[in-house]
């Protein structure tokens, strides 16, 4: 028997009014393992953050069931279960200091003031702004606002913690530095985080599984590996990483097959038309049409005889690839034969 | 210095306007405080006398004093009373697109005359009204009349900042409070209130003043009854100076009530 999973959908919808209704999500089945780091993956629109919505309570579902550690909580408010949310705009409570947003989830609970402060104190330092609890939220930065949010949410020791783009709203660095600050949080709480973010990069970095979401529906659910190099259909192919799509006449050429497929940009070598590029690779011509060093890596355009442009990238490691291909230059591109997935169309349009 | 003239130019004439309309007459109200007349001929004669303010601490004028106080108070609680919901609905519950009628309908009444509204109340609190034939009674002109009239008449002042305020806050603070396990009355008031208090406040200013100051409603549904404002109508002709003292204590409560409001930060909510 596997153990009980920390949040299960079924058959999960909901439709909102208006004519006709609008679809946000689509009959969704989805278990997530209690102590997992689960990410959902898709652009604006896609249905995540309405799934995320109808967990923690904020919205009833149309159709279908949401349990937790294996209890029915459809229905009930979001009071009575035991999640919380750290929301997109941090929704700290501006009337009330660092400390006592805080502490609220505990004195609504009625837990005693003493031990309230205690917690909310450890979890202060959980995110190291120990020192921060007597000023108010406007006094702070975004991104130790949003840290506040997080300890508001973990004192509370949830069996799952819901994160609504959470670092959407932060600059690049900060957002890179706070990614790491989850992860090692989440590690050390061992709660179940469900994650909702439409950056793919962030979701393949933080997460132990992926659900890649397409206009309300799950495309595909899978380890940041599983979903990167096997992607199921070609919107994640398309939308988790970039990916040259291989179809029609080029398939055929290419690949040998009719059908559609998909290779990675750094799975792509490019040498000097006739130079050998390895043994066991497979290889096509073409033309060179643009050459853009982006310092790590350089990239490749390539325009197949077959008919289809495609994007090779290369480290610029040691062994760098002839450094004066210039474009216009009568290219070969090389690739390993398994690093060509079939990657069929998505049974929704997009 | 081009640019300070022609600054001068645009803000001088409302500043002017401020300070000779509105300073200047409040100031000469509080001088004219000071006169006395002359009981013969009720001429006004300018000195500098305290009787006119030894005159309010008599007894008939205390009560009028705390009466006038008591039904702003009153009329104020009621308004936030029937506000804080109205407001509510009209924020959360009203589909967007029909808020804007929403917010007409609450604004229309203001666009009829005062009188008009002020005599409809007669007409409805007398014997035989509407009242009286709909529900079997009518409290009748006094008391009542006055705090049921001026509660209709500025209502609109207290459901319009409330209703902002309302509109204002961010839905995800009180998904916040929920999600952090806060029912809702718990959600409505650590949360909804005191995020809600500058605004009520704010509405406060205006229906406590509004109260304050009317005479002409309180002459028309009050029957007897005096309050501060027709106590300066009865005085402005026979003991203009008395008159004065009266109206400056309205104005003294106003301005008290102004600096214990300011630290809730109402002020910069008007």
């Amino acid at each position: 028997m596997t153990p009980t999973p920390a949040i299960r959908l079924s058959a999960l919808r909901k439709e909102f009014p208006g004519h006709p209704p609008v679809v946000a999500v689509d009959s969704i089945d989805l278990d997530i393992a209690a102590g997992e780091f689960f990410s959902m993956l898709g652009p604006s629109g896609s249905g995540k953050t309405t799934v995320l919505r109808m967990i923690a309570g904020f919205e009833e579902p149309t159709s279908g069931t949401v349990e937790l550690a294996g209890d029915d909580v459809t229905g009930l408010p979001p009071y009575r279960r035991d999640v919380n949310t750290v929301f997109q705009d941090y929704a700290l409570f501006p009337h009330m200091s660092i400390q006592d947003n805080v502490e609220y989830g505990l004195l609504v609970k009625k837990v005693a003031k003493a031990e309230a402060r205690r917690r909310a104190g450890q979890a202060l330092e959980q995110v190291r702004l120990s020192d921060m609890g007597k000023r108010r939220p406007a006094q702070l930065s975004g991104g130790q606002r949003q840290r506040i949010a997080l300890a508001r949410a973990l004192v509370n020791r949830p069996k799952v913690l819901l994160l609504d783009e959470p670092l959407g709203a932060l600059d690049l660095k900060l957002r890179e530095q706070m990614q790491v600050e989850l992860k090692a949080i989440q590690r050390e709480v061992g709660i179940t985080f469900l994650f909702v973010t439409h950056d793919q990069e962030e979701a393949l970095t933080l997460s132990d599984r992926i659900a890649v979401f397409n206009a309300g529906r799950i495309e595909q659910v899978g380890t940041a590996r599983e979903v990167y190099e096997q992607p199921a259909t070609d919107f994640v192919a398309g939308f988790v990483g970039t990916s040259n799509r291989i179809t029609g006449a080029a398939a055929r050429a290419v690949v040998g097959r009719d059908g559609s497929f998909g290779i990675r940009p750094e799975k792509l070598t490019v040498v000097r038309r006739g130079s050998s590029a390895g043994d066991g690779l497979a290889h096509a011509p073409g033309t060179l049409a643009e050459v853009v060093y982006a310092g790590p890596v350089t990239r490749y355009v390539v325009d197949l005889d077959a008919g289809s442009r495609v994007i090779a990238l290369h480290q610029n490691d040691h062994q760098s690839i002839d450094a004066d291909l210039q474009r216009g230059a009568d290219v070969d591109i090389a690739w390993h034969p398994e690093h060509v997935i079939a990657v069929p169309e998505s049974p929704v349009s997009h | 210095m081009k640019r300070r003239s022609s600054l001068g130019a645009l803000l001088g004439p409302p500043l002017l306007w401020l300070v000779v309309a509105y300073l200047g007459a409040l100031a000469s109200i509080f001088v004219t405080a000071f006169f006395t007349t002359d009981t013969f001929t009720n001429a006004v004669v300018p000195g500098f006398s305290l009787d006119n303010f030894r005159e309010l601490f008599k007894p008939a004028y205390l009560h009028i004093i705390g009466r006038t106080i008591g039904i702003a108070a009153a009329v104020t609680v009621l308004c936030i009373l029937i506000a804080v919901p109205f407001g509510f609905f009209m924020a959360r519950v009203v589909p967007r697109r029909w808020q804007s009628v929403a917010v007409a309908a609450v604004m229309v009444p203001l666009w009829a005359s005062y009188l008009v509204k002020a005599y409809a109340w007669r007409a409805m609190l007398q014997q035989g009204g509407v009242l009286d034939s709909a529900f079997g009674g009518t409290p009748g002109f006094g008391f009542a009349a006055v705090i049921l009239t001026l509660t209709y008449l500025w209502l609109p002042y207290m459901i319009l900042p409330v209703y902002t305020g309302f509109e204002r806050m961010p839905e995800s603070h009180l998904e916040a409070s929920a999600d952090l396990g806060g029912r809702p009355w718990m959600t409505f008031r650590r949360i909804l209130m005191p995020a809600l208090l500058p605004s009520v406040v704010a509405g406060t200013i205006f229906t406590f003043s509004l109260s304050l100051g009317d005479y002409i409603a309180v002459s028309i549904v009050g029957g007897k009854l005096q309050m501060l404002g027709t106590a300066v109508l009865q005085n402005y002709t026979l003991n203009l100076p008395f008159a004065a003292a009266l109206g400056s204590v309205s104005a003294l409560i106003m301005l008290l009530y102004l600096t214990a409001v300011r630290r809730t930060g109402a002020l910069d909510n008007l």
